[in-house]
């Protein structure tokens, strides 16, 4: 075979060659009709896009004129943005660790339990609800209304009835932002614990026999085997988490529409875009996110890709 | 044989196209893109359906709730409706600056248009010498909701200048009273029942001409005149004893519930700012309240007197992006004291026309209202919707809940005028 020097058996590309089994079956055409409509779609709707976004980000706000990087001084100078980025950020570190965390601790926990499917049902289901619908949910449990009114939040009725002053959890910062956060942990923690539950569940029943023979605690356990056994399940879903909250925008769209310092980058992307029709500038900000995401990506992807093998 | 087979049915194609596109070319059809729906869109259809008999002009409407999209992608396919119910003048001088609209001086009798709309409409629609806008219908805004009854009970009497309003706000709250309900609640437009306010404040303190040269940007935002109407605003709504509530109930109350802590037991506020379109939410949250008699309004009063008492409000705005003679027909019209009794009549709007038989208004309040606009002797169109989007109804919905919320407002004002320069 002339592909034999390509390292694991024949090249990707061998199918181009026509080597003398693939007359028989192929030929040049057969296999480029298969791959023809993906990649098509793939040029359409990502690459084109991408390419027409990066051009569109140098140019002013109607499209028409060149203005070199005026729409990154924006992106990266103006005090929305930088708010904006600060509250990613902080996205980034609570969600990311609360929804990972929680997961893990949710999946270790109900393998434990008898009514396991059950708990883990009643975990995932938020999952199920869109993320608007959800806004709009926890925007009444958060609902404010003076002390002495009769409250429609269920937060603030508890608070009232238990004697505090009830609290504008959507208007007070810093609270409203950990306020977001709590109903993005909400929806995500469930998707969390099934990926990490099912990993868990996939560590060999001797390895953590062992372990106990060998008179290792649950601490021990916990981070000598149970962690580095699931560590490509966890990086899966800690690199998906990621992708997730970076681009995090229903919620905020719906419950404060970045108002009293909630602002994240997505719905600036989306201000920018669909309210003040200034598309230099919303594509400048989505070529920031997605050069953000793209290391992230190649990583998660990766991290699936050995998790298979 | 094959060859004919193959060449019917193209040339028939073919020739159905023509025939269609001489027909859209000579139509006889007006087409009208608008953001009417519901039961403003029954109210339109009977307007459309009195031209066409009128006439024998047929309308087509065509309705999105994102009309600015929708006409402008229109606009750069070369395929802009006919006749557009445009956001405002703000957005009628964008339009008119690219040369995409009629100018309708050259067409219609501008001395009878006069003659029936006043002056303030003429002026609304008019830009560089060319008249583009066409204001149909208006909702007013300076008005203040309080209950009759309360006021009687308790010996409060309606103020006529802002000394007295002052005066009756301390009153109150000697009192046991809360004078001010205030919600800017409105989700993703959250803000704009305070730029309202602001507006309010600022036609009465700086004037009209001012007021104009704010909108365009021509004065920096933290002019000391606009700060003076700001500051007004943080008087009351910065003050827990003047508003139900304090911040945090201005921030997070809807502004179609707000007007509801006027009808507690007792009430907990005893006035509301907001336009003449609440009585509708009024009536949903109170089935039990007469409008007009358990609930009524008395207008924003004046703050100088040099400047008298200006009505702020917005509209219904029509412009017109061909030339046809059709589309020419249906402005004529639309400028009619027939055409718009149809629409106000059946919508409780306030018509522009003069001469629209005053009982054609459902009730004794939009009479009143009706009044009170005819009277004015000065219109301003609302601010926020006259500004470019990223100010508008960006940072200028924005800067209102920082400042309620707290912050510092020459923070807040330096903010809006960086937002301005970017964007005007």
């Amino acid at each position: 075979m002339e592909t034999a020097g390509w390292p694991n058996g024949p090249a990707p590309w061998a199918f181009l060659e026509r080597g003398e089994g693939m007359k028989r079956r192929a030929g040049f055409w057969t296999p480029l009709l298969y791959v023809g409509p993906a990649v098509a779609f793939l040029i359409v709707y990502q690459l084109y896009p991408a390419i027409q976004t990066i051009v569109y980000s140098f140019l002013d706000r109607r499209s028409e004129n060149f203005i070199g990087l005026e729409n990154y001084r924006y992106v990266f100078t103006s005090a929305t943005m930088v708010r904006a980025f600060k509250n990613n950020l902080l996205w980034v570190m609570f969600f990311t660790a609360g929804t990972v965390g929680f997961g893990l601790l949710l999946a270790i926990l109900v393998d434990r339990v008898k009514y396991e499917s059950l708990a883990k049902s009643v975990i995932f289901m938020p999952m199920a609800v869109s993320f608007v619908g959800a806004g709009v949910v926890w925007k009444f449990m958060y609902n404010y209304r003076p002390a002495g009114a009769e409250q429609i939040g269920l937060l603030n009725q508890i608070l009232q009835v238990l004697g505090f002053k009830p609290i504008g959890w959507l208007i007070e910062s810093p609270i409203n932002n950990f306020a977001l956060i709590v109903v993005g942990l909400w929806i995500w923690t469930g998707y969390c614990m099934v990926i990490l539950s099912a990993a868990y569940k996939g560590i060999p029943k001797e390895l953590l026999e062992a372990g106990q023979v060998d008179g290792a605690n649950d601490v021990q356990m916990f981070w000598h085997i149970i962690i580095p056994e699931m560590r490509p399940a966890l990086s899966v879903v800690l690199t998906t988490m990621l992708v997730n909250v970076l681009k995090i925008f229903d919620i905020i769209y719906v419950m404060t529409n970045g108002n009293y310092g909630t602002e994240v980058i997505a719905n600036r992307m989306y201000k920018e875009m669909f309210q003040f029709a200034n598309t230099g500038r919303a594509s400048a900000i989505a070529v920031v996110l997605f050069m953000v995401i793209i290391p992230i990506m190649y990583y998660n992807i990766r991290a699936k890709l050995r998790g298979e093998a | 044989m094959r060859r004919s087979r193959l060449w019917t049915p193209i040339l028939f194609v073919v020739g159905l196209l023509l025939v269609s596109s001489v027909a859209w070319a000579q139509d006889g059809v007006v087409t009208v893109l608008g953001v009417w729906g519901g039961q403003e869109l029954e109210a339109f259809q009977k307007v459309m359906q009195a031209f066409t008999e009128k006439t024998g002009i047929q309308v087509q409407f065509e309705g999105t709730r994102d009309l600015p999209t929708v006409l402008e992608t229109r606009l750069q396919a070369g395929n802009p409706p006919d006749v557009a119910a445009i956001p405002g003048p703000g957005a009628m001088k964008q339009y008119a600056d690219r040369g995409a609209l009629v100018d309708l001086s050259q067409y219609l009798d501008m001395d009878a248009l006069a003659d029936d709309l006043g002056p303030a409409w003429i002026e609304l629609g008019s830009y560089a010498d060319g008249f583009y806008g066409l204001m149909i219908s208006a909702d007013i805004k300076s008005l203040i909701w309080y209950r009759p009854d309360q006021f009687a009970a308790k010996g409060y009497e309606v103020p006529t200048t802002w000394a007295e309003l002052e005066a009756l706000m301390d009153k109150m709250v000697a009192n046991g009273d809360t004078p001010w309900a205030i919600g800017v609640e409105s989700g993703a437009a959250s803000g704009w029942p305070a730029t309202d306010w602001i507006e309010d404040i600022m036609l009465r303190t700086a004037g009209p001409q001012v007021y104009d040269q704010w909108v365009a940007h021509e004065i920096s935002w933290t002019d000391p005149r606009v700060r003076e109407a700001w500051e007004i605003f943080g008087k009351i709504v910065r003050n827990s004893d003047y508003v139900y509530g304090g911040a945090a109930a201005v921030l997070s109350t809807n502004f179609g519930d707000s007007v509801n802590d006027l009808f507690t037991d007792p009430p907990r506020a005893m006035m509301h700012r907001q336009a003449s379109f609440i009585t509708s939410f009024i009536r949903d949250a109170n089935p039990d309240v007469v409008i007009g008699e358990d609930v009524s309004f008395f207008l924003f009063p004046p703050i100088k007197e040099e400047h008298g008492n200006p009505m702020l409000g917005a509209g219904d705005m029509l412009a017109q992006f061909n030339p046809d003679p059709e589309a020419v027909e249906f402005m004529k019209f639309m400028a009619t004291a027939e055409a718009q009794a149809i629409w106000v009549g059946e919508l409780g709007k306030l018509g522009t026309n003069s001469k629209i038989d005053p009982a054609v208004y459902p009730d004794d309040l939009t009479r009143a209202m009706a009044e009170a606009l005819a009277q004015a002797e000065i219109f301003r169109f609302d601010g926020s919707d006259s500004m470019p989007a990223a100010v508008g109804s960006g940072a200028f919905f924005e800067a209102p809940l920082m400042y309620v919320g707290g912050e510092d407002l020459d923070t807040v004002l330096e903010y809006l005028e960086s937002v301005a320069q970017e964007t005007y």
